[in-house]
Formats: structure tokens, sequence, C-alpha cells
């Protein structure tokens, strides 16, 4: 017997979904690799972009082919705008061009490591939302900072692991903690920097309901077989959650037996 | 009388006047999935055969691509 009963308590903006895992559709070193990952990873949703592109170039068809195959939800991103007009004015892009009112939005503070600027930020969640746009905020880890978009009506956050791209895994535990432990009845999904199944598995363990990553699959040896195991972990990481972890002891305790133990005699 | 406008950041001239509608045709998007902005402003597709386009627009059509 099963003592894990399937979920089905994962919602967003309320649409439900089985699987806690958001993975991105860039960097593959093909579009049959992407397709693939995909479909091993068992995910429901799909992050994309829009970018200029000559007419003649049809690279983007084959990925946006597989992408439409694949029947997940789309979660199309502003990634690389600066300013609150470019996220705002990209956001309305791809609502017409996705037909979805769903966006990740990311507004970089900084060149060097990509963090979001919580100022900027705020302001377009603020401004996407009076324009009916359902906003999925790709932040920091700060409390303040996720308090003020709840404040302006995000119904999800999306905390940072690490700047995006560097696979470093959770370097702010504490502030993961302390947001889980302050923003209870939100959705709260790891987004970027994670490198390793093992940190997918130790953010649910957290509680947190949900991981998005994509270099850590797309630039794995074996993209597919990667996805299958972050979704893997992603799944353990949340039963554990789930199961109540044990609090940790300073001091040993032995776990077999003391009564009865051969070889001892009364001194 | 012919227009100077950036289309993607790359030079383009046009007939004055021109719908974006048309130059999207000359420009060869015809069937293509895209969106447009011009001068940082949202354009719906369903203005495309009104917007007539003016001498310096700045014009940015974009595509699906894969994102994370």
């Amino acid at each position: 017997m099963s003592y894990h009963k399937p979920e089905k308590d994962f919602t967003l903006y309320g649409e439900t979904f089985s699987s806690r895992f958001l993975l991105g559709t860039a960097l593959y070193a093909s579009p049959q690799l992407m397709r693939d990952s995909i479909i091993q990873s068992r995910c429901e949703i799909v992050t994309l972009g829009l970018r200029r592109q000559n007419p003649a170039n049809r690279d983007g068809d084959a990925i946006w082919q597989y992408i439409q195959e694949s029947g997940c939800r789309l979660l199309p991103n502003t990634a690389g705008c600066k300013s609150v007009k470019e996220a705002v004015t990209l956001a309305e892009m791809s609502r017409e061009i996705f037909n979805t009112d769903w966006i990740k939005l990311e507004v970089v503070g900084d060149d060097y490591n990509l963090q979001p600027d919580p100022f900027g930020l705020v302001e377009a969640s603020e401004m996407l939302i009076k324009k009916g746009f359902k906003v999925l905020p790709y932040c920091t880890d700060d409390l303040i900072l996720c308090k003020r978009l709840l404040d302006v009506g995000c119904e999800v956050l999306m905390p940072w692991g690490a700047p995006i791209g560097t696979g470093q895994g959770l370097l702010n535990r504490y502030s993961l903690r302390t947001l889980r432990e302050r923003i209870k009845d939100v959705p709260m999904i790891i987004d970027a920097g994670l490198g390793a199944p093992s940190q997918a598995a130790e953010a649910m363990e957290m509680g947190f309901d949900g991981i998005l990553l994509n270099t850590a699959v797309a630039k794995a040896h074996n993209p597919p077989m990667m996805a299958e195991a972050f979704g893997d972990a992603i799944d353990a990481g949340r039963k554990a959650y789930k199961a109540g972890l044990m609090q940790k002891r300073q001091t040993a305790s032995p776990s077999t037996p003391t009564i009865g133990q051969p070889f001892w005699h009364q001194q | 009388m012919t227009i100077e406008l950036s289309v993607n950041n790359e030079k383009k001239s046009l007939a004055a006047n021109t719908l974006l509608s048309d130059a999207l045709q000359q420009w060869d998007y015809g069937d293509s999935k895209i969106a447009v902005a011009i001068n940082g402003e949202f354009v719906p597709r369903s203005t495309y055969n009104e917007r007539a386009l003016c001498n310096g627009d700045q014009i940015d059509i974009v595509k699906p691509v894969g994102g994370g």
C-alpha cells in the first residue's frame, strides 16, 4: 500500500497542475533535445521568450512547434528587459502572440548577476496587473520585496535560488526559510540558479511549492535524463516535506534498541 | 517621397504613409507569428491596417524563441 496520495493541489492563478516542475526551453543543443527534455521532465508549464528575428530566419519554428505539441501551459518571459517600460511592452507583445495573460516578469537590475530590480519589478507588476495580467515575478529572496509584490496583486512569487545560469543552488537558506515562514499561503517557486537535482529536492523539502529552471537541464550531457532526474527530485522533495522531516539533534541517538544488547555485563 | 525608419535596429526606406500591414508584407513577415512595437509602444495586431508609419519610427518585430 502507498501512503502517498497523488496530489493535485499545486494551483497557480486558479489553474491546477500535477507537476511542480516548470522547465525553460532555451539553450538546448537541438529542438529535439528540448522536446525530449520536456517529455521526460513531466512538466506541465514551460517558459519561452520573444526576440527580434529576421523573417528569413526559421530557427525558432521547430522549437515553437514542439512547444505547442507538448500541450504545456505557456509562461512567456520578459527576459532581458531593463526598464519597467520595456518589460510592460514586451508583456503586451507576449500576451498577443501567445494568447495568454500569464507573464514571468523579469526586470533586470544589474548586468553582472542579472539580479532583479526590486523597485522596477513592483512598479511593472502593478502596471501589468491593472492591465489584466497574471504576473509571476522573478524576484530575489528579499522578504519585504516579496510582501510589496503581494501588496500590488501578485498571487505567485518566484524567488531566485542563485543568479540565473550559475548552478550555485540555494545561496541564502536563511532568507528562503524566512520567506517560507513569513509567507505561508502564497505559491512560491524557486526560479533560477539551481544546478543539481539535490538542490531542487532541498528547496521542496523546505516547503517551496515548485521549481523553475532551464540551464541545469539544457547544459547537462544528457538533457532528457537530467530533466527526469529533476522531476524525480522535485517529487521526492515534495513527498518528504509532506511526510515531515525529523528535527535535527546535536547528539547521537542509537536507532537499534539498546535493551537486550549482547556482550554487555554489569560491571 | 520616402521615409527612413529602423526595423529591429536596421535602417529601411519606405514610401511615405505606408501602412504597417503593407510594410510587414514588404519585409516578408506576412504569415509569421510576430508581435510589433513602434517607438517602444505595443501595437495590437488589430490596428496594423490603420497604422501609417512615420519618418524616424523605430520598429521592433519579435517572434517566439526558447526562453528560461
